[in-house]
């Protein structure tokens, strides 16, 4: 048995009374739109709609009650401050079209927000509208086609990526109607320039780059890229997906990038949400200021008083428009901006130093216990890949085993199976937050996981025991589509 | 440090770990020349209590305005358990579910919400949402091409009524894969759309984009316009609000087939407005083109033990899997307001969902009866009107709602911009947070600025 779905605790008839409106409504519907069915939600109590979700809740792991080393994704603390003040009666009760006369303090927090994430990036200026970190990348890639395109040289639609990218670049390039192609990483972990100049030519557009890469090393030629891809007419695009490693001590727009976009709810710590929500806000350099997405937030000076407004087509005629209802995730950009106030100029510095840090002894600490590197001549970024090939093969236990088998011990898998280019891997990012003593727990909970590989590779693969479900049948959910409850 | 948790002492027995002599040597492969010392523009940090004044203290200066505007974002009542639970660390703090055994909480909520928005919507399978309203028009325009492989086409029609934000969303989203979006003309009388126009001469559009209840709040001819889709090879889009679904017919329903495709913005089911998001997309599709949907899906199965439990499916359409061939790039979808939007939609039931539908129907209807009642102001249209209808004024709208604005009513919608061909029409919406006495307010700031 598991755990109960909402609809079957539910009774026709039964229902949370005090949650709608009271008395009968003379609201009517002409009779040919009218529904006929009665919709499966379900009818049940208050208290057992709190009871239901509270349960759900305890199923899952998360940043608050787990050590969440998933590389490539910055699962550090959220603090708690950042979500209540941004679900004040004023701010949560803004209506998007509101007008501007209303929205002051919503505006300068916003236009404030806009002006520090020039400030940690080094760029010219920021749009914060993109809803996540994949629609930052589409449009930064289409700020790049715009550029090209007014310049007259629309047939730029190549963008180059890694192989060791997210992805989402090679998907964005395609959904912005440009050619994706692969460019190969070397024997350490930085792009290979023959490769890359063998591929930029007349149609590149640009490269996306993610420094330090998802190899969890810095890319020490990125001087040397930028001067290769600027040279060929093409432009770069920063992902921002692990600012937080170099947060305070390297810019992007100081390494020649003319357009990143940032992961907030990474970086500036606003939450995951269970997959969601994100906010992508992108910067630019000059070149691609007048093709920023819309609204942007200004500012003028009236009578020695600042007042706030949105820039919308009429100040920015080449931006390439509009991705969200309104002004993207507002909500989330409330929470990245009291987290940056509460972390202020000294912190971010500390947070690409710390996790840092923190990466490479828990690194080192690994290696010491008997685990390879993918990279050991490298110095580690915020995170670091340890490849289990060897275990896989003398102990037939794999990078899914260990992960599995790390959540029976308390601690959520780090990200597994990406890169896709080393093989059996454990992309692990312990972020800033941890304390030592956590990490230590983690070595030694990845080395019990070996021993006990040791004795009895079969309980390893038949990992976990101790959460609400074992493995799942992947296989039976794909062929056989459950993906709604319906009465019998 | 603000959440750095190290001694000193600690930092020092790290370092001597790892064999660096600080943590700048940690940075040692980083181009010298690139590492910056001072961060000029970022203010120095704040204590929680420096930063709660300061943030109070804005949000008191937005506050304190009846709203009547809509437009695609709605105020409901909120039932507290909804965001007391939805931001418990455990769903507030997890991230996409792809280690299902740790996520089944997230992952049964997500089976739980696709469940109600099938139903709702009248569809066979819905994701685990998209962005916003806006975003999964674009996504469900692109969706019909990749489903569509019999038509050539890569117009998309929009019905008269479809927001018009909507379609510049979608333009700049999908417009670089050569698709265009036209409008049919609006029938001024009605509020919805003329008909009379739909010549099957010209090349069939891919897909036909129907909002129900339209942006002007009426009521389109949701079974000709779909039957005419499907009789010219053109799949048929639905835009949803899903709070009217509890009392309005649903898409599945329309016409001889059905729509095809189910998008619009969950907002409504106890999300907050909060300036425009975060909000979440719906995005609903019949079976069999649900390998042609983005985003995130989750399925149940079993476990080793035979035991029921939930994890993501048909990954294969997705961008960690398919790269650049991948149906969209989404990946992060809107996790917590789907949370949120379960667990009120479990809250009212069918009768609750229901009831605020039509009390929101009828408040509106209310206030446009004592708004059409004063001197300068008239209905719009005819025909019925959902949750949001349009008067009529014999002036300029800015400048009214300007007024009414510094009255503390912020009155709707200026139509102007989007739909000229309506004069000079305003935008109104009561849902059933507006009390008999706020409409009072608004008529009476109203007929003040009117006779000014």
């Amino acid at each position: 048995m598991g755990e109960q779905l909402i609809f079957e605790r539910s009774r026709p008839g039964r229902r949370a009374f005090a949650q709608a409106p009271l008395g009968d409504s003379s609201g009517t519907v002409p009779d040919e739109f009218r529904r006929t069915d009665t919709p499966i939600l379900p009818q049940v109590s208050e208290l057992q709609v709190v009871r239901h979700y509270t349960r759900l809740s305890q199923k899952n792991f998360s940043i608050d009650t787990h050590f969440y080393p998933l590389g490539s994704c910055t699962m550090k603390y959220n603090p708690r401050i950042c979500n209540s003040l941004a679900l004040l009666p004023g701010f949560a009760g803004r209506h998007p079209l509101g007008p501007e006369t209303h929205g002051q303090g919503f505006l300068s927090c916003m236009h404030e927000l806009q002006e520090m994430l020039m400030s940690v990036t080094g760029m010219k200026a920021v749009s914060l509208t993109p809803m996540a970190g994949a629609q930052g990348e589409l449009a930064g890639v289409a700020m790049i086609r715009a550029y090209h395109v007014a310049n007259g040289q629309a047939e730029r639609d190549e963008i180059i990526v890694p192989d060791a990218a997210h992805g989402t670049n090679p998907a964005t390039a395609t959904m912005c109607g440009c050619k994706a192609i692969e460019i190969p990483t070397d024997g350490e972990g930085d792009v290979d320039l023959e490769a890359l100049r063998e591929v930029v030519g007349p149609n590149t557009a640009g490269i996306m780059l993610t420094n330090p890469s998802t190899l969890g090393v810095f890319e020490r030629n990125i001087m040397e890229i930028e001067k290769i891809v600027h040279d060929a007419g093409g432009l770069l695009y920063y992902d921002g997906a692990n600012l937080n490693a170099i947060l305070g001590k390297v810019r992007p727009g100081d390494m020649g990038f003319d357009v990143i976009h940032l992961n907030l709810h990474k970086t500036f710590s606003t939450p995951h949400g269970g997959g969601g929500p994100g906010s992508g806000a992108v910067g630019v350099g000059d070149r691609l200021k007048p093709f920023l997405p819309i609204p942007v937030v200004g500012k003028v000076e009236e009578k020695g008083e600042e007042r706030f407004h949105w820039l919308t087509e009429k100040d920015l005629p080449q931006s390439i428009g509009h991705l969200s209802g309104f002004m993207g995730n507002a909500g989330v950009l409330l929470r990245a901006y009291v987290y940056m106030r509460l972390i202020g100029k000294g912190g971010m510095k500390r947070i690409g130093e710390f996790a840092t840090l923190n990466a490479n002894y828990l690194e080192k600490r690994l290696a010491q216990s008997g685990f390879e590197l993918a990279f050991p001549a490298r110095r580690a970024s915020h995170e670091f890949i340890v490849t289990v090939k060897n275990e896989a093969k003398t102990l037939h236990v794999n990078a899914m085993d260990f992960a599995k088998a790390l959540l029976d011990k308390g601690f959520h898998a780090p990200t597994t199976y990406f890169p896709l280019l080393v093989p059996e891997c454990l992309l692990i990012e312990p972020t800033e937050s941890e304390t030592p003593e956590t990490l230590d727990r983690f070595v030694e909970a990845l080395v019990e996981i070996r021993d006990e590989a040791r004795e009895d590779a079969d309980r390893v693969k038949g990992a976990p025991y101790t959460t609400p479900v074992r493995r799942l049948d992947d296989v039976k959910a794909a062929r056989q589509l459950d993906l709604a409850w319906r009465p019998d | 440090m603000p959440f750095i948790p190290h001694t000193e002492d600690e930092v020092e027995a790290m370092l001597g770990e790892i064999g660096a002599d600080s943590i700048d040597d940690l940075f040692d492969e980083i181009p010298r020349e690139l590492l910056i010392e001072d961060l000029v523009g970022v203010p120095d940090a704040l204590s929680e209590q420096e930063i709660a004044r300061l943030m109070r203290t804005r949000a008191a200066q937005d506050r304190g305005a009846l709203c009547f505007i809509g437009a695609g974002a709605y105020e409901h009542h909120i039932p507290a358990a909804v965001w007391d639970i939805t931001t418990r660390g455990e769903f507030y703090s997890a991230y996409t579910p792809y280690q299902a055994e740790a996520s089944q909480g997230t992952l049964q909520t997500i089976y739980e919400y696709q469940t109600m928005m099938t139903s709702l919507t009248g569809m066979d399978i819905s994701n685990a949402s998209l962005y916003d309203g806006a975003s999964s028009l674009a996504e469900a325009a692109l969706m019909s091409v990749r489903a569509n492989r019999k038509s050539k086409s890569r117009r998309v029609l929009l019905a008269a009524g479809v927001n018009h934000l909507y379609q510049k969303v979608a333009t700049a989203i999908a417009g670089s894969q050569g698709l265009t979006f036209e409008r049919l003309p609006l029938d001024i009388e009605t509020g919805s759309s003329d008909l009379g126009s739909l010549d099957s001469d010209d090349e069939a559009p891919v897909a036909v984009v129907i909002q129900l209840p339209s942006f002007l709040g009426t009521y389109e001819q949701v079974d000709k316009l779909t039957d005419w889709a499907h009789e010219n090879g053109a799949l048929v889009i639905a835009i949803v609000n899903p709070t009217t679904l509890a009392v309005l017919r649903s898409p599945g329903d329309w016409g001889e087939l059905g729509a095809d495709i189910v998008c619009g913005e969950g907002q409504p089911l106890g999300i907050p407005l909060s300036s425009g998001g975060p909000y979440f997309g719906i995005m609903a599709c019949k079976e069999k083109i649900v390998r042609q949907m983005p985003g995130r899906i989750v399925g149940r199965t079993t476990d080793l033990d035979g035991k029921p439990g939930f994890t993501l499916t048909l990954q294969a359409r997705e961008q960690h899997i398919r790269r650049s061939k991948s149906t969209s790039n989404i990946c992060t979808n809107q996790g917590l307001m789907v949370t949120a939007s379960t667990i009120y939609m479990s809250l009212l039931g069918p009768e609750g969902l229901s009831r605020v539908a039509l009390t929101s129907q009828q408040q509106t209807a209310k206030l446009v009866e004592l708004l059409v009642g004063i001197d300068g102001v008239e209905a719009a249209f005819s025909a019925p009107h959902f949750h949001e209808a349009v008067v009529r004024l014999d002036r300029p709208v800015g400048p009214v709602l300007d007024a009414l604005a510094e009255r503390g009513v912020l009155g709707g919608y200026d139509l102007s911009g989007d739909f000229p061909e309506l004069g000079n029409a305003l935008l109104v919406c009561a849902t059933e947070t507006k009390i008999d006495e706020d409409l009072e307010v608004y008529a009476s700031a109203l007929r003040d600025v009117m006779n000014a």
